[in-house]
């Protein structure tokens, strides 16, 4: 095994590019697992932690640019205004340590369906900055996810940041695990609403071969919402539009049997997450504090 | 030994610390162990020390059909590939009980995970990429996983031509031990039932999860011995076992008692010990071998898991009539305890309440499960879960409440068990639940006191962010058990100590030296608060537990404080008459009380039972040393008939009782438990500071299994899915409730100062409290632990 | 490879490290640290806890190679870390720490040196002493670390932020309650501290 340590982008790149077989390493907390546990003895291990740029974050008029090292903890108490549903979801990754160790670009390296910033990236909508020494190109998140802990990245690319929308209304990220705290997901549901565009996006992680979005439960929802004149109204959602969502969104789950839990479970928990976190931000959306703000309040 | 730069040391504890027993008194070994000096097995450490990697089977039953070393041999830096072939005399297997279990697998493999081949190299990379070379050719065999596949006609034998001592009297050869227990008539007792209810519960796996995993290393001697220093639960015990295969005499296998992180029964049974050894010696190198957590999981036993089937009766006016149970524990694939767990299942499987009137019949099967033993409360934690379950039952079904129903069936001193033996000291299982009960009632919907919306840390689902308060139902329940203490059924138990008392800089000092395994429980504590009150001396040093000197018996059953405590009380006591005969010799002619006064050691001097100074200790001593080593040990037991249970098996009985406040996501089907409140009887309580948090953490490993514990074994394949801490998950501080404990200290006037052991029976009731408080919050009937988001939601 | 970095104040070098090697398994077998504890290996367990560059983070899954000049402060340097802390100074290069030939020559305190009452201790240290949260003690190290963080961020956190902060370390012993009593045994007597300075 051959330890690669870039001190700048350009280098990483450039040795990304000679090695292609070599594993990107930043927070540690996927890779590290894997090589003490001997499941993975890879021949280069690419240190990113020298490049500071990663680590860093820019807020733009419309967007963030979130580096792809930026640990879930500088999220979680940074960017709780312009990225709700992210900053609710790195909160539920893992524990303190883990959390001020791992960021947003190994969740999309390893592309595992469990891992919890997905479902927020994807309800967020945003773009996965990618680079080699080929160029730089931009992967919308929606394309993002190929196979179970696959991605639509080249051997040689490596990724540099992710580019999410500031939020336009409010976001919300829920996920089952059996213990209350340090756990995998079980399930997990992001939901993110777009008054702007009025629109209404959605993701699902751990209950399908990748992380996807509900794409039939966000129709519905939007033209509901539309119809019913509810973003001007801003009145309740009746019960059976809510359900109807719920019940939308748990069919976009093709989920499996395992240790973790049983694929009938994960698409209930998954109905009634979306139920709950669509009364939250629609709550929050309608000026109602009392929904969302038990969930805020932790982020 | 000179090399050695990591190993344990005594600890003494003197200067501010006075505390006599009945004092809370702080750790002797606090400071190491806060600074992280304290040395844990797997901080052993020894220049030019090689690292031992185990290669451990891939698949559940095989025929090996051949093993190839000679890649793996031939990797730069190995230094030993070990197999079965290499073991250097006859005896070629081991176990507590029942010798049944190969040091390294011969001819087939019963278990996903049994050690088959042993590799020592400069660096454990190395270790782990050479045994990847070694080639095994399996032959797979079909599994047997449960009562019905173990015992079906033309069954795999798990173990064929057994010639153990249980082999002759059991209905199959998959069956490890079978004890029944008839007393009065349950068929007739049954008619005067006016209710009966009946259940099949079902318990899962759990595993001990000591956080230090299994470790230790082992330095070849100059004589051709081997010092061993090692994490293990009962130094002497490890001994008689080792000894043999390695064919050295017992005193050329010195064994030394390292930092121990947890045993919780884990490290009742031999893991790294002789394979540690067996490369030391090959390799004439020091070899350190480390699990990792993987490891861990196939390198211990677990808690039998258990299916268990009940009826029990009851009048109409609360009193129960009869109890008929079949009891089936899985043992896996070697002994280890079992046989002693059935006993206990069985003897205890009526709880603590009386009935005259029983059919029991627990047994323990083989097959190609991971083995099963020790965990705290063996035996009796199963059982709890089911018969706590049943007086809910009946208790739903007569009207009553559940703690009134259970306070009128409660035993007693004087109640008779299901064995015939007669409880002959305090059982206060009644004013336990009474207690229980009268504790307040944590707040309604704590997640709102913050006053700025919801707490999400105060709810089920926690940091996941589940629930607002939606869907979340309060439920409240009880449970209370009963828990042997010390080893039962006619077996030996005792302990050695060595006390050594003289004076050191004008001032008298004791020396405690026992092999009791302290493993956290704090019984070198306990120790040197003995040595104070039965000698007067402030200043107590502690040796590092050892084989040199006689055995203290197993750090489990709750046992070590009255056993060990028992024989350092005797020795002091001992060591106390030789210098009150010394201080008689020189000064009785001075003073009359020499001669007829009841005389004490206190406070360093010779007293009356007055108060008055007759001499200063270090007069009497001198340079003189006094060195005792004595055997104690408990009242003896009987054995429990064969074919009736009956036989006065038991020494002693521990008791607690819970209340569990849960609220549970019904819709999630997650579960936050509010609180767990405890009353348990002490006896007397010798470091309260200590038994508080021995019932706090019991009370804690009963919760996990509640609600999230589980080895999970392929049905079909017998492996293990989830060996890790990834997917085992054991409760974080954001899982635990409030523990509120009340402690009563009601003397057994049999046992050391009165004490009761304490440590398993806050494990058995808080489960079924839990489970309880689930089917209050959501009226199912769940007859499983674990409770899965599944068997809440009906997904 | 060679690391250097510098580990509770002291620049620490250990050379034939292979790639694969975390922080934790060279401050243990190369350093002579072993303070920190090896009790998952996989980031769930909070046992190997260290400071890295001030941020609490699981040793075993920092690559070795990841450390190289960076600063570590581990359970065996939190006494003179919270010290130096208390005194408004950081760690000075060179003047807290043992030297590699220190460390490795590293030996538990000898018989009669009055274990247990001489050492200086971190308020935290001394606090889980009193309380009674130390059974086992492999939970301990990384606990210690984390909790010493939180109080350093907060002075006096409440139940829930405690339970928050200590939710990546998990112990099997003590069932958490004697933990939580150190920890607010801790903020208490810091507390008291600052409030008899006045401040």
């Amino acid at each position: 095994m051959d330890f690669l340590r870039p001190a700048s982008w350009e280098e990483a790149l450039a040795a990304k590019a000679e090695h292609p077989t070599a594993v990107p390493i930043a927070g540690g907390t996927d890779v590290m697992v894997e090589i003490n546990f001997d499941h993975r003895r890879p021949e280069y291990l690419l240190d990113l932690n020298r490049i500071g740029e990663l680590n860093e974050w820019e807020v733009g008029e419309r967007t963030v640019r979130l580096g792809a090292s930026v640990p879930y903890t500088q999220i979680m108490e940074n960017l709780r205004a312009e990225l709700p549903g992210l900053a609710l979801a790195s909160h539920t990754v893992a524990s303190p340590q883990i959390r001020n160790r791992g960021g947003v670009g190994g969740n999309l390296g390893t592309a595992s369906p469990a891992g919890d910033a997905h479902p927020a990236l994807l309800a967020a909508g945003c773009e996965v900055e990618v680079e080699s020494v080929r160029g730089r190109r931009m992967i919308p998140i929606d394309d993002f996810y190929t196979g179970v802990k696959r991605n639509a990245m080249a051997p040689d690319e490596l990724i540099r940041s992710v580019h999410l929308p500031k939020a336009d209304g409010p976001q919300q990220f829920s996920k089952v695990g059996t213990r209350n705290a340090m756990v995998i997901a079980v399930c997990a549901f992001g939901i993110a609403l777009h008054p702007e565009t009025r629109t209404v996006r959605t993701g699902i992680g751990s209950a399908a071969p990748t992380p996807v979005r509900a794409k039939e439960a966000e129709a519905f929802l939007t033209a509901a919402l539309e119809e019913g004149g509810f973003w001007d109204s801003g009145s309740p959602i009746p019960p059976s539009v809510a359900k109807q969502f719920a019940q939308l969104a748990a069919g976009a789950c093709n989920p499996i049997d395992d240790v973790r839990g049983s694929a009938a479970y994960r698409r209930h928990a998954v109905g009634i997450m979306a139920r709950r976190t669509l009364g939250w931000t629609w709550e929050s959306y309608r000026g109602n504090a009392h929904g969302s703000k038990g969930g805020a309040q932790c982020a | 030994m000179a090399g050695v730069t990591r190993t344990p040391t005594s600890l003494v504890q003197g200067g501010k610390t006075r505390a006599g027993i009945g004092e809370s008194t702080l750790r002797p070994d606090g400071t190491l162990k806060v600074t992280g000096e304290f040395a844990y097995s797997s901080d052993m450490w020894h220049e030019d020390m090689l690292w031992g990697f185990t290669l451990r089977s891939t698949t559940a039953h095989a025929e090996i059909r051949s093993i190839d070393t000679a890649e793996a041999l031939a990797t730069p830096g190995v230094y030993a590939v070990l197999t079965y072939d290499d073991l250097p005399t006859d005896v070629k297997n081991y176990g507590l009980e029942i010798q049944d279990t190969p040091v390294l697998a011969h001819g087939k493999v019963r278990h996903h995970g049994e050690p088959v081949a042993l590799v020592a190299a400069d660096h454990p990379e190395t270790a782990r990429r050479a045994a990847a070379k070694i080639k095994i050719e399996y032959c797979e065999l079909p599994v047997v996983t449960d009562e019905a596949s173990a015992t079906a006609e033309g069954a795999p034998l798990v173990h064929e031509n057994r010639t153990d001592h249980h082999a002759g009297h059991v209905p199959h050869p998959n069956i490890v031990h079978r004890q029944p227990i008839i007393r009065g008539n349950a068929d007739e007792a049954a008619k005067k039932a006016d209710v009966i209810v009946s259940g099949e519960y079902v318990f899962g796996m759990q595993d001990q999860a000591f956080l230090g995993p299994e470790s230790g290393l082992a330095v070849p001697g100059e004589d051709g011995g081997v010092d061993l220093y090692v994490a293990t639960q009962w130094l002497h015990s490890d001994l008689r076992q080792i000894a043999p295969v390695l064919g050295l005499p017992e005193e050329k296998v010195r064994m030394t008692l390292s930092g121990v992180g947890g045993a919780f029964g884990g490290r009742e049974d031999l893991s790294m010990q002789i394979h540690a050894c067996l490369l030391a010696l090959r390799t004439g190198k020091p070899v350190k071998i480390v699990y990792n957590r993987f490891e861990s999981f196939f390198g211990h036993v677990h808690r039998h898991p258990a299916r268990l089937w009940y009826e029990h009766g009851a009048t109409k006016d609360g009193k129960l009539t009869h109890m008929k149970c079949r009891i089936v524990l899985d043992g896996g694939a070697y002994a280890s305890a079992s046989p002693a767990v059935v006993g206990n299942a069985s003897s205890l499987s009526v709880g603590p309440y009386v009935v005259d009137d029983v059919d029991i019949e627990a047994i323990a099967l083989y097959s190609n499960n991971p083995p099963c033993g020790a965990m705290r409360g063996f035996g009796a934690v199963q059982a709890c879960f089911a018969y706590e379950a049943q007086m809910d039952k009946l208790a739903a079904k007569l009207g009553l409440d559940p703690v009134e129903f259970r306070q009128r069936n409660a035993m007693e001193q004087g109640t008779l068990l299901p064995t015939g033996q007669q409880v002959d000291s305090p059982a206060p299982v009644a004013e336990l639940l009474r207690r229980v009960k009268a504790m307040p009632l944590p707040p309604e919907q704590q997640w709102l006191s913050a006053g700025e919306g919801a707490d999400v840390r105060a709810l089920p689902g926690g940091l996941s962010n589940t629930t607002h308060g939606e869907g979340v139902v309060r439920g409240v329940g009880y449970a209370v058990g009963i828990k042997n203490v010390g080893f039962s059924e006619g077996f030996d138990d005792y302990s050695t100590a060595r006390v050594r008392m003289e004076v050191i800089g004008g001032e008298p000092v004791a020396t405690v030296h026992t092999a009791m395994a302290e493993v956290g429980q704090g019984g070198i504590t306990v120790h040197a608060q003995i040595a104070r009150t039965e000698l007067g001396v402030q200043q107590v040093s502690i040796q590092p537990a050892d084989t040199q000197v006689g055995s203290a018996g197993s750090t489990s059953a709750s046992r070590q404080t009255y056993v060990t405590g028992g024989a350092v009380k005797h020795t002091c006591e001992a060591v106390r008459e030789k210098v009150l005969a010394t201080g008689r010799a020189k000064f009785g002619t001075y003073h009359p009380a020499w001669a007829t006064a009841e005389l004490l050691l206190e406070g360093g001097k010779v007293t009356t039972d007055g108060g008055e100074v007759l001499a200063d200790i270090a007069d009497v001593l001198e340079d003189e040393a006094i060195d005792l080593e004595l055997e104690w040990r408990h009242r003896p037991t009987e054995a429990f008939d064969l074919r009736t249970g009956q036989g006065n098996g038991h020494v002693q009985y521990s008791f607690a009782a819970h209340r569990a406040v849960v609220e549970v996501d019904t819709e999630l089907g997650l579960v936050k438990v509010i609180e767990l409140a405890c009353a348990q009887d002490v006896g007397k309580a010798l470091n309260p500071l200590s038994v508080v948090g021995q019932i706090q953490g019991g009370t804690t490993q009963g919760l996990g299994v509640a609600v999230m514990e589980e080895i999970i074994v392929d049905p079909k394949t017998a492996k293990v899915r989830n060996p890790s801490f990834t997917d085992y998950l054991i409760p974080t501080i954001l899982d635990t409730p409030t523990i509120p404990v009340d402690v009563l200290e009601l003397a057994d006037e049999h046992a050391p100062y009165g004490l009761r052991g304490i440590g398993e029976a806050p494990t058995l009731s808080s489960t079924p409290a839990v489970l309880a408080a689930i089917r209050n919050a959501t009226g199912l009937e769940l007859n499983k632990t674990p409770v899965r988001p599944e068997h809440l939601t009906g997904t | 490879m060679r690391v250097t970095f510098t580990v509770n104040g002291r620049r620490q070098e250990a050379d034939d490290v292979w790639e694969g090697e975390s922080l934790l398994y060279v401050l243990r077998e190369r350093m002579g640290l072993p303070g920190s504890k090896n009790a998952c290996e996989q980031g769930e367990c909070g046992s190997c806890t260290v400071r890295l560059d001030g941020v609490p983070v699981c040793s075993c899954l920092v690559a070795a190679g990841q450390v190289e000049g960076r600063e570590v402060v581990t359970v065996e340097g939190l006494a003179d870390f919270a010290k130096q802390r208390a005194e408004g100074g950081g760690c000075a290069s060179g003047v807290c720490g043992t030297s590699v030939a220190e460390a490795q020559q590293w030996q538990a305190r000898p018989a009669g040196s009055q274990a247990g009452e001489q050492a200086e201790l971190s308020p935290i240290q001394q606090a889980f002493i009193d309380a009674g949260a130390v059974q086992c003690g492999f939970c301990t190290p990384g606990l210690l670390v984390a909790a010493d963080e939180l109080l350093e961020r907060n002075g006096s956190p409440s139940d829930a932020d405690i339970r928050e902060a200590l939710s990546g370390n998990l112990c099997r012993c003590t069932g958490y309650e004697k933990i939580l009593d150190a920890v607010r045994l801790a903020a208490a007597r810091g507390d008291s501290h600052t409030a008899g300075q006045g401040a």
